[in-house]
């Protein structure tokens, strides 16, 4: 008796993932990819960045349109308020780079996801930023990610696309290791 | 292989650059064990009859039961004589050693995997008062001055050399980036047994996913504990070792590095693990093992601390050695026949590798899942002997 296998749909293209895999594998010039950003001061702490432009695939790519994003800080530290902080903007980062992971490994896993939510907080001790102790740092201490996942797999199913996801995740690199940054002056 | 192309009279020679058994004469650590017990090393017509059937052998031991297989199906072994270079030749390969030169159709590549210890970059960095040695040529803790030892790497001889470093005395931090947990004895039988009578070890390479990645995979954490214990991170920090995160770089003034990734590199570990432990239950249940095995457990979670440290001072003097388990690659730097990838590896299809009349053996997943044990060398002989008979008879003059 034949029976009819359920495909999973997740809006992950994984057929086109798998054969730029492929074609990345016999050609990996074109996975040298540039990401970019560039930011403008406004006032105060608040400031103005945009996206839109990368290279890849052997060539200058890019989005279907400008991303704007504000960054500010809150009012609690005497500011405007005219944006997110910018260690939100990591959080965000790293939340919407571990989601997209999830949906891309079980697409491929052909499990069905009905809900993904994830809360993150970020611990950080001011006295870092503001100069006060030397031992402590500027950054997060530690970052907690918290997901809730309805789905059609059994809860270790569950954990492991969500471990799979941390291990393939770009953000969860950059965070997690030393990444060289230089900062020049034109 | 030498005995499975005597089986099939065809003439041959094994040059080897030492003395039989070679690399374990003179690249292992001395309390290492075999990490498969005794009854697994079944060699083609030869196979274990002690009364220790579940120990592991010491290093000494390998050497005595490899050197007692050469003599026992008279191979015909030329010892002292070091391949300098292999490349092709009208009719097959021109072998030059510095012993002189043979001309041959086939060549049998069976020089190892683990030829040469992968160690990063940025050891470069690691200040020169710290003595710094690889799993290839650490050999006891003796070696080592007194003071803190920082192992990098928690795969099979990662753990091991923490294991025998702590227990002198030395306080040891342990780098753990990927690995694979897995418990020694499970439902009263090695892990071993379980997954050769499961099938697991069997497993053919054109049978799984992503072969490429299949090869790629660390071996897994087990090690030939003579009281059976598993030697896992667990067990490590129970008896006071630091373990820390993937060793991710160090800076030009000392400073280690660590990854910030510990958690999730040990949850990995632990849900592969307990995908294995579930595939072995179901097999028990369908063959009936279930009334003759104990009860189906579960190894508790790795415990991984709050915080693990993120970063070391290596110029400070608290550690006076590293050791690096970061892994092995093979030398093909004699091999002068167009037959590797981009990243060094021999391009092979299970061991039939792309230059007619070639052949590899003993690496990670070659032909099967077992083809980097001693094991897994009698099915992969048997099969690739055969197509080199073929190939030897489609190609005579």
């Amino acid at each position: 008796m034949a029976v009819a296998e359920s495909i999973a749909n997740n809006g992950v293209n994984v057929a086109a993932l798998i054969a730029a895999r492929e074609a990345l594998t016999s050609a990996p010039v074109g996975a040298q990819f540039k990401w970019r950003a560039a930011c403008e001061w406004k006032n105060g702490t608040h400031s103005h960045s945009t996206v839109e432009g990368f290279y890849g695939l052997g060539q200058e790519q890019h989005h279907r349109r400008t991303f704007t994003f504000d960054a500010d800080h809150p009012e609690v530290f005497a500011s405007e308020d005219k944006g997110a902080t910018p260690v939100e903007y990591v959080l965000v980062g790293l939340a919407s780079c571990l989601t997209a992971g999830i949906a891309a490994v079980a697409q491929h896993r052909n499990i069905q996801l009905r809900s993904v939510t994830a809360t993150l907080e970020g611990d950080m001790d001011l006295q870092g930023i503001l100069g006060i102790d030397d031992d402590v740092r500027n950054g997060f201490g530690g970052i907690k990610v918290t997901y809730k996942i309805d789905a059609d797999a059994k809860r270790e199913d569950i954990e492991a696309l969500v471990a799979q996801s941390q291990k393939r995740s770009a953000v969860y690199d950059i965070v997690t290791n030393p990444t060289n940054v230089t900062v020049v002056v034109d | 292989m030498s005995r499975c192309l005597c089986d099939r009279s065809i003439n041959h020679v094994v040059l080897e650059r030492g003395e039989i058994a070679h690399t374990w004469r003179t690249e292992r650590w001395d309390s290492l064990r075999l990490l498969t017990p005794n009854w697994q090393s079944r060699l083609p017509g030869f196979s274990y009859n002690g009364d220790d059937p579940d120990g592991y052998r010491s290093v000494a031991e390998v050497i005595e039961f490899i050197a007692s297989y050469a003599k026992a199906i008279s191979a015909p072994v030329l010892t002292h004589t070091t391949v300098t270079s292999v490349r092709s030749t009208e009719t097959g390969y021109l072998v030059r050693t510095d012993q002189g030169d043979w001309l041959c159709r086939t060549v049998v590549v069976a020089s190892g995997a683990c030829n040469v210890a992968v160690v990063p970059g940025f050891a470069s960095k690691v200040p020169r008062s710290i003595m710094q040695r690889t799993a290839q040529d650490y050999r006891n803790p003796e070696q080592l001055a007194d003071g803190g030892v920082l192992v990098v790497g928690a795969s099979s001889s990662g753990v091991q050399i923490a294991h025998e470093i702590h227990r002198s005395g030395r306080p040891v931090i342990l780098s753990v980036g990927e690995h694979i947990r897995a418990p020694r004895v499970y439902r009263g039988k090695d892990l071993e047994w379980w997954m050769d009578a499961a099938g697991v070890l069997d497993e053919r390479y054109d049978e799984v996913d992503d072969i490429a990645r299949a090869r790629r995979v660390a071996s897994l954490q087990l090690a030939g504990t003579p009281d059976r214990s598993t030697l896992d991170i667990n067990a490590l920090t129970e008896i006071g070792v630091t373990v820390v995160g993937r060793l991710g770089g160090i800076r030009e003034n000392g400073k280690a590095q660590f990854s910030g990734s510990l958690r999730n590199m040990c949850a990995l570990s632990d849900l592969k693990m307990g995908r294995l432990l579930d595939r072995i239950d179901e097999w028990a249940q369908r063959n009936g093992f279930d009334a003759r095995a104990n009860p189906p457990h579960r190894l508790p979670p790795t415990r991984v601390e709050p915080a693990p440290p993120l970063g070391m001072d290596l110029a400070s003097g608290e550690i006076k050695a590293i050791i690096w388990a970061t892994g092995y690659r093979p030398d093909y730097s004699w091999l002068e026949v167009p037959v590797l990838d981009r990243k060094g590896r021999l391009r092979h299809d299970g061991g039939v590798v792309s230059s007619p009349g070639m052949y590899l053996m003993g690496t990670q997943f070659m032909r099967r899942r077992k083809s980097a044990l001693i094991d897994g060398a009698g099915d992969d002989a048997r099969e690739l002997s055969d197509h080199l008979a073929s190939y030897l008879r489609q190609n005579s003059a």
